[in-house]
């Protein structure tokens, strides 16, 4: 006999009970105890079959393989850079993963990327322990020259992007700027200065409403009225 | 030698009204507000970040550090030194021990969270309010975490069990005229929700063992009542913007 207690995009805080009875499995920020499933931490639930998870409101970047991410060059070593992931964690950026030109051993690497560039790299390696290794060969990956830097929380990525890039393909459109989103929350836009700030104040609104529904058309009302 | 008519006019089960809010700290993961009568914390949630001095780093899981602080003003008007002291110390050490149960690092190796909880203004309880705060905080802050932490004060004042002593009540023998030679005593708690268990327990002053026993018991209901506002203040933020 199992009986589920809540509703699909309730807002939850953690330790709340989202079902009682086995027959419900927990998912992601979930766990079980006896024959009880309870909430990790303050979300949206989300019921799919008989997985209940959360969908977080707010919360760290957690690093994944594969994911682009914008980090800031914080040191330089003997063959590669430290890199900060706005996270705990820095990252470790190797001479080979840098650049596809062949580096000579005496090489100045403060020439290539100097400390404070900002660079868009991926994540290619993460350990038990987050050391994480990132790499900067695929298209698209450089180092970031002008523009404006903007930080938002991890957790509303996701929403900035829209689904298939609708909405920052949206933005992207009206402001007529490039704009690059890492993982790690932090976003890079390059364009004319009022088609950036447009295009910031659109992305600060986004991050502010995310959990609501219909954000695609509030956003386009907003850009149309900013210009 | 009767502690009849408290002296707020509260009734002995009744606490002071509370008020919280969360996201009051703009810059931070995570924040709250939490007001119990004129006692007042506000808490901030930084991290997990990168931790220093690097050598308090725990490659097993994250760490979570707290920091408690009365602003100078915040007492009788009596100005408050500035800057740390033995008992702030102490209870930021007794604040993490009471939320360090709940809060789930393990995914964070080798970092820290920090919790700082700033109190504008005091009157009792003070410890119990950077808790509660606290906990809203931590969740604000997206921490991964079993449950909430709900903290208040019961105590005897005279010969009366009651919840959340007010500076006046605790120093019931100087603002009572018929309690002159009155035994207080002042029991913090901090109880998380689901599974009943104390995080916080400690006693200030005189006790008989079955006064204990029921003054815990009161204790387990406050703690509910303090329950429902943090969650109450946790999903507001959230529904009424939806409407």
């Amino acid at each position: 006999m199992s009986e589920i207690l809540i509703e699909e995009r309730k807002i939850v805080v953690p330790g709340e009970v989202l079902a009682i009875g086995l027959d419900y499995v927990p998912g992601e920020n979930t766990y079980r105890e006896e024959d009880k499933i309870f909430s990790k931490v303050l979300g949206l639930a989300a019921v799919s079959g008989r997985v209940i998870k959360i969908t977080p409101l707010a919360g760290p970047y957690m690093p994944k393989v594969g994911d682009k991410i914008i980090g800031r060059i914080t040191d330089i070593a003997f063959s590669g850079w430290r890199v900060d992931t706005n996270t705990a964690y820095s990252a470790m950026l190797n001479v080979k993963d840098a650049t596809t030109r062949f580096i000579k051993k005496e090489e100045d690497l403060s020439k290539i990327l100097a400390i404070d560039d900002y660079i868009i790299v991926d994540i290619i390696n993460v350990t038990s322990q987050r050391l994480i290794d990132v790499s900067m060969r695929e298209l698209g990956l450089k180092k970031i020259q002008g523009g404006r830097i903007i930080e938002i929380n991890s957790q509303k990525v996701p929403r900035v992007i829209g689904k298939k890039a609708s909405m920052i393909t949206l933005i992207k459109e009206k402001t007529g700027c490039e704009i690059t989103v890492g993982q790690n929350g932090l976003i890079w836009i390059l364009g004319s200065p009022e088609g950036e700030a447009a295009a910031e104040r659109a992305i600060k609104m986004i991050e502010e409403k995310s959990h609501l529904s219909g954000l695609t058309e509030q956003v386009e009302a907003f850009l149309r009225g900013g210009r | 030698m009767v502690y009849k008519q408290r002296l707020d006019g509260r009734k002995g089960d009744e606490l002071r009204p509370m008020e919280a809010k969360t996201k009051v700290i703009p810059n931070a993961q995570g924040s709250a507000s939490f007001k119990i009568g004129k006692t007042w914390a506000i808490a901030a949630v930084y991290g997990p970040r990168e931790i220093y001095p690097k050598f308090l780093a725990n490659p097993k899981r994250g760490i979570l550090r707290c920091y408690y602080n009365m602003m100078p003003f915040s007492g009788s008007g009596e100005r408050i030194r500035p800057g740390s002291n033995r008992r702030s110390q102490e209870i930021a050490m007794v604040m993490t021990k009471a939320l360090e149960p709940v809060v789930d690092l393990s995914q964070y190796p080798n970092s820290v969270v920090d919790v700082f909880v700033e109190l504008p203004q005091t009157d009792a309880g003070t410890r119990c309010a950077a808790i509660s705060a606290a906990a809203m905080a931590l969740a604000d802050a997206g921490i991964p975490m079993k449950d909430l932490v709900s903290s208040v004060a019961v105590g005897m004042a005279d010969d009366k069990i009651i919840a959340d002593l007010t500076y006046k009540e605790e120093h019931i023998y100087e603002f009572n005229p018929e309690s002159l030679n009155a035994v207080v005593s002042d029991i913090p708690l901090a109880m998380i929700h689901n599974t009943k268990e104390l995080t916080l327990l400690q006693m200030d002053g005189e006790i008989t063992k079955e006064d204990l026993l029921k003054a815990l018991e009161l204790g387990q209901k406050a703690i509910e009542k303090v329950y429902a506002v943090q969650v109450k203040a946790l999903k507001e933020n959230f529904i009424e913007e939806s409407k």
